[in-house]
């Protein structure tokens, strides 16, 4: 277990490979990756119940799955500083012949993750399928899973979203990135989800907020609160209200920084306001 | 030459259920889903014998799809069942992103394919599905032509490590391979040999092909007959060896000729040992409501239609 400093200076630095990352390529998606720092860290970390070293099938701990895949840069970033990867290849980012695909894969075989994603709205299914057989292995461990706010706008996902409730998929916590804001603007403006709670509820789940997003202690608390909700009949949906692109003042209260890297005077105010903390890759 | 005998009009979707039941019985690692069609699919017997491993998601293919890639963490081998319609058009995304280009272990089980479903219509009578499928990168694609090939091929890819797409339908049709077959993924078997063409058929014209060889040795012509069940991979060394003979071919599948098998076998010839192709396949059109006979006359997939294209095609060479 990590202390308070020690999680407040991992997420520090883990914006700073974000925003190096995106920036050395010129490509990639800063504004949801810098909004779920905290969120990761405090899930790799903190929450979940991991074993040492990679195995797909990850019998006997808890899995991740991340569907909106292109925030890959804080789960490349997180994943390597928990020690699944060396941590220098996050240079290797978006670039030929890298396992650090614009968007995550298990096609280049890259320790950490179980299931490509980056076309919306497949993890949930994926979840679903991964905690179906932890039950089937007999494996309480939790399977966890992040979505976009926007990326609800797919269907597939009320699909999986009817199937998890009606069959008491209840080992998988599901968490929305709740920035309200995609591509294209405001997801009011966009196409607006209403009321997210009340429609998760009405399909049977269990829901709790984080409305402090961006808060360790409150995710910490949170997610501790989500897992104690889990085995009692009804998935878990946590809706995490973030701030885009959190961490870098500019980057803030816009939608703007969803797919933009910053351009090397950004970059340098960017990283100024999060100064190195464990060493840059 | 060679007699094959129809021990009784069988439906090959009945194969895959006798396939699944038997796979329920000796692989504990084998899941199915359904999407609402457990009749249609005959998958009955499994899900009484295994109600643990059996997921029905109602009419939701995308979400069955994803479900399955997502077993396949914790090492089980998913097989989902529907028709080759919702196989695949449906949720080709969801195929391509989380089972064939994660490499999952995911066998997609596809009934009701071709015109051969009948009466329903164009809407669920997909011609396309192969194409799809041997589009993407490490997909298997198998198309077996009668009950017991298909009971065979079902129980075969269990054990093949990697996303498969079973082919298969509705209607009764001649059961003549032999029951205690062993199927060989990728391998391509020889059911009569000829010296004046190549008849290359796979899934339900593979019957109508020996039927066609037949008429053709009353005719003089000497077909040589190979069912082709395995689409991709294709045995590139069974056809090359045998044009090597015969000198021209004729492909014989129920699925657009765009995309189908006979494109696969064309880029084989060209690649290697261009002859003289001919083509029984739909012709880029929809199907529409009809008995499965009916249809096979009206768009040429019978054995006459194969009869007249070997004919055409040995005036070719």
């Amino acid at each position: 277990m990590a202390n308070t400093q020690q999680l407040n200076d991992l997420v520090i630095q883990v914006r700073r490979d974000i925003l190096r990352m995106v920036h050395k390529v010129n490509s990639g998606h800063p504004g949801g990756s810098l909004g779920c720092t905290e969120f990761f860290v405090a899930m790799y970390n903190e929450i979940m119940e991991l074993n040492e070293g990679f195995d797909m099938d990850g019998v006997g701990e808890d899995l991740f799955f991340l569907s909106n895949g292109h925030i890959s840069p804080v789960y490349y970033s997180v994943l390597a500083r928990r020690g699944y990867f060396p941590v220098e290849e996050l240079n290797t980012f978006r670039l030929i012949d890298s396992r650090l695909q614009g968007h995550p894969t298990t096609h280049e075989g890259l320790p950490g993750v179980r299931i490509a994603s980056g076309s919306l709205g497949q993890g949930m299914s994926v979840a679903i399928g991964a905690a179906l057989a932890k039950k089937l292995n007999k494996d309480a461990h939790i399977v966890y899973s992040l979505h976009g706010d926007g990326e609800l706008q797919e269907g597939q996902n009320w699909e999986a979203i009817m199937y998890a409730a009606g069959n008491k998929v209840d080992n998988l916590i599901a968490t929305v990135d709740y920035n309200k804001k995609q591509i294209d603007g405001a997801t009011d403006d966009v196409l607006p989800l209403g009321d997210l709670k009340s429609k998760f509820e009405a399909f049977g789940w269990d829901v709790l907020e984080i409305t402090e997003g961006n808060s360790l202690p409150a995710i910490l608390d949170g997610m501790k609160t989500a897992k104690e909700r889990t085995g009692k009949g009804k998935p878990v949906c946590v809706l995490l209200h973030t701030e885009m692109g959190n961490g870098v003042d500019f980057m803030m209260h816009t939608h703007a920084w969803h797919g933009k890297a910053p351009n090397d005077e950004q970059l340098e105010v960017a990283l100024t306001q999060n100064p190195e903390t464990l060493g840059d890759y | 030459m060679k007699k094959y005998i129809d021990t009784g009009k069988k439906d090959t979707r009945s194969g895959f259920g006798a396939g699944l039941a038997e796979l329920g019985r000796t692989n504990p690692d084998v899941v199915a889903l359904c999407a609402d069609l457990v009749g249609s699919l005959k998958m009955n017997t499994f899900i009484d014998e295994n109600p643990d491993r059996f997921f029905q998601v109602g009419i939701a293919e995308a979400n069955m799809m994803g479900i399955a890639a997502g077993l396949t963490v914790g090492g089980k081998i998913p097989f989902t069942g529907t028709f080759a319609n919702f196989s695949t058009g449906r949720v080709y995304d969801q195929i391509r992103q989380s089972i064939a280009y994660s490499g999952k272990n995911v066998k997609i089980c596809a009934s009701h394919a071709g015109l051969t479903l009948g009466e329903d219509g164009a809407t669920h009578q997909i011609l396309e599905d192969i194409g799809l499928m041997k589009m993407l990168p490490g997909m298997v694609v198998i198309n077996p032509c009668d009950y017991n090939q298909t009971k065979a091929a079902t129980i075969a890819i269990a054990e093949h490590q990697g996303p498969v797409y079973l082919r298969f339908g509705r209607p009764g049709v001649a059961n003549f391979t032999p029951e205690d077959q062993k199927f060989e993924i990728g391998k391509a078997i020889l059911l009569n040999e000829g010296s004046d063409v190549t008849i290359v058929a796979t899934g339900h014209l593979v019957w109508e092909a020996l039927q066609a060889a037949e008429e053709l040795e009353n005719q003089g012509i000497s077909a040589e007959v190979i069912n082709i069940h395995t689409i991709k991979p294709l045995d590139d060394e069974a056809i090359l060896r045998s044009v090597a003979k015969t000198g021209c071919v004729v492909t014989a599948e129920e699925h657009n000729y765009l995309g189908g098998l006979g494109e696969s076998v064309s880029r084989v010839l060209v690649k290697n040992n261009p002859v003289p192709q001919e083509f029984v396949a739909t012709n880029d059109t929809f199907g529409e409501s009809g008995t499965p006979a009916q249809l096979m006359e009206k768009y040429g997939l019978n054995a006459a239609a194969i009869v007249k294209a070997a004919e055409k095609v040995v005036k070719r060479k």
